[in-house]
């Protein structure tokens, strides 16, 4: 369970590299964490800390004061390729991030974020490049996700329209994922097992 | 490395029809490098045979019609693509990668790539990045580049084919001083075979470690892992930064490149070692 996708306005982290994969996300060495919340200090650990130890200098750019509550990420392309990794977005989310957008995201990550509370928002090669631009000359520029609406308000009253799988969409407004989906049909199976129980035997073809 | 997001790959001609089923395996396996969902090959008379007497495999009449079933799915003549790409497999060489994607890779007598010659900004950055951390120079032979780390392992290349193939090239031969190589079976089955068929006993006499099956260092989550600075070659899937470790440095190829380059402690194309030459060549198997 996670807490239910409401809409909500924040300025936006720019990130452009391209292929962003789920190794520098959630670095290997930190997947035997049992607590979520503690991921949040792996987040691309290695390109924010240094061998000494401490943050790198410049620092990387989700680490600069100005960022640190901002709660968009516009990627480069191909965002969360390789190993499928779960804590890729607990990673994120456990930083603040709800929603990610670029023009394409990698198959698991994607269902693994839409999983965890973490929306990936899929926009078109060139409003992906003006939204770089937007934060370039406006580095504090707001953005609106409305996910019950499946848009993007950005300033000057433009908005983007975005898709999202229909029953992905319902279980983030929902604050839920497929289990609780189907716990919340219990009664139901109930029902359907109390009448059926006796005719269906799952032990046939086990012999 | 994202062009086949959202889709599936099917793989035919010649050049698949040819290949055991292992080796499909590993081409079906590096389809999710490409972003794809799967990698499909149609099944035929090698799939079926590879099937046939196996563990949990249908026997008798559930076999026949299974037969029949499965002679079904091949996808039908006229079928359309979103895409198709044509490759020429007799001009292709060993392929082995210089920088910190699956898709950073290039035939192993071809030299590493320049950022100047990238028109498109991003992929610019993104490949001069990747050769700060490779510590490798642009216009650069990957040939002859040291190692001081051999893997032959990981669900892409740890099957009996594969440990077969390392084993004919170390046979007689010896690890280069100075490097460790690591064999790790990609099952506990693939190690039992690999023992029977006393494979073990060649590895270990050419000085490689013979380990128990698992991930090892595809992931270097259990402690086999690369330093910082340190070059790998590896058969696994993956060469992401840090991948193999902190700071440490892979570059990926076959089991018979990465058996080759353990001999002689550099990257080495297979085919430049007497008796293995024809078993390198693509399809020669």
């Amino acid at each position: 369970m996670t807490a239910k996708f409401q809409t909500f306005t924040s300025a936006v982290i720019p990130l452009p590299a391209e292929n962003v994969d789920t190794d520098q996300i959630v670095p290997a060495r930190y997947l035997k964490v049992t607590d979520k919340e503690g991921l949040r200090e792996a987040l691309f650990r290695d390109w924010r800390y240094g061998e000494d130890g401490g943050l790198k200098e410049p620092l990387f750019v989700m680490d600069r004061v100005a960022m640190l509550d901002r709660q968009i990420l516009l990627v480069g392309d191909n965002f969360g390729t390789g190993s499928s990794r779960v804590h890729a977005p607990w990673a994120l989310t456990a930083w603040g991030i709800r929603a990610i957008l670029s023009t394409s995201f990698a198959d698991i990550f994607r269902n693994n974020a839409l999983k965890n509370g973490l929306l990936p928002i899929v926009v078109e090669a060139e409003k992906h490049r003006q939204l770089f631009e937007l934060v370039a000359t406006d580095p504090g520029a707001r953005l609106t996700v409305d996910l019950e609406a499946q848009v993007v308000h950005l300033p000057g009253d433009e908005d983007l329209p975005f898709e999202v799988d229909p029953f992905a969409r319902l279980m983030l407004l929902a604050g839920t994922d497929e289990m609780g989906y189907l716990i919340g049909k219990l009664p139901a199976i109930e029902a359907w097992e109390a009448k059926h129980a006796s005719r269906v035997d799952t032990r046939v073809g086990a012999a | 490395m994202g062009g086949g997001t959202g889709h599936v790959f099917e793989y035919d001609g010649e050049a698949i029809r040819a290949l055991t089923m292992e080796q499909r395996m590993t081409i079906c396996n590096m389809s999710i490098e490409g972003g794809a969902k799967a990698g499909l090959i149609a099944p035929d008379d090698t799939t079926f045979e590879f099937v046939a007497g196996r563990a949990h495999a249908p026997k008798g009449a559930a076999w026949d019609a299974a037969l029949e079933s499965w002679r079904a799915l091949p996808s039908d003549d006229g079928a359309t693509y979103d895409k198709s790409i044509t490759i020429d497999a007799s001009a292709l060489e060993p392929m082995v990668t210089y920088g910190t994607n699956p898709g950073m890779g290039i035939p192993i007598t071809s030299l590493v790539p320049s950022p100047g010659d990238l028109a498109d900004g991003s992929a610019r950055r993104a490949l001069e990045r990747a050769l700060e951390y490779m510590d490798l120079t642009p216009g650069q032979a990957i040939l002859g580049q040291k190692v001081d780390v051999v893997f032959v392992g990981s669900c892409t290349n740890g099957r009996i084919s594969d440990l077969r193939l390392a084993a004919e090239v170390l046979k007689d031969r010896a690890v280069a001083a100075g490097v460790r190589m690591m064999i790790v079976p990609g099952s506990d089955e693939v190690m039992r075979e690999a023992e029977r068929e006393g494979l073990h006993t060649i590895f270990r006499a050419a000085g490689a470690e013979w380990r128990e099956a698992g991930c090892s260092m595809c992931i270097a989550m259990n402690g086999d892992q690369l330093s910082p600075g340190q070059y790998a070659i590896s058969t696994s899937n993956r060469n992401f930064e840090g991948r193999q470790g902190k700071g440490g440095r892979t570059f990926l190829a076959s089991p018979l490149t990465a058996a080759a380059s353990a001999i002689r402690g550099e990257v080495t194309d297979p085919r430049t070692l007497p008796g293995i030459e024809s078993m390198a060549a693509v399809g020669g198997r």
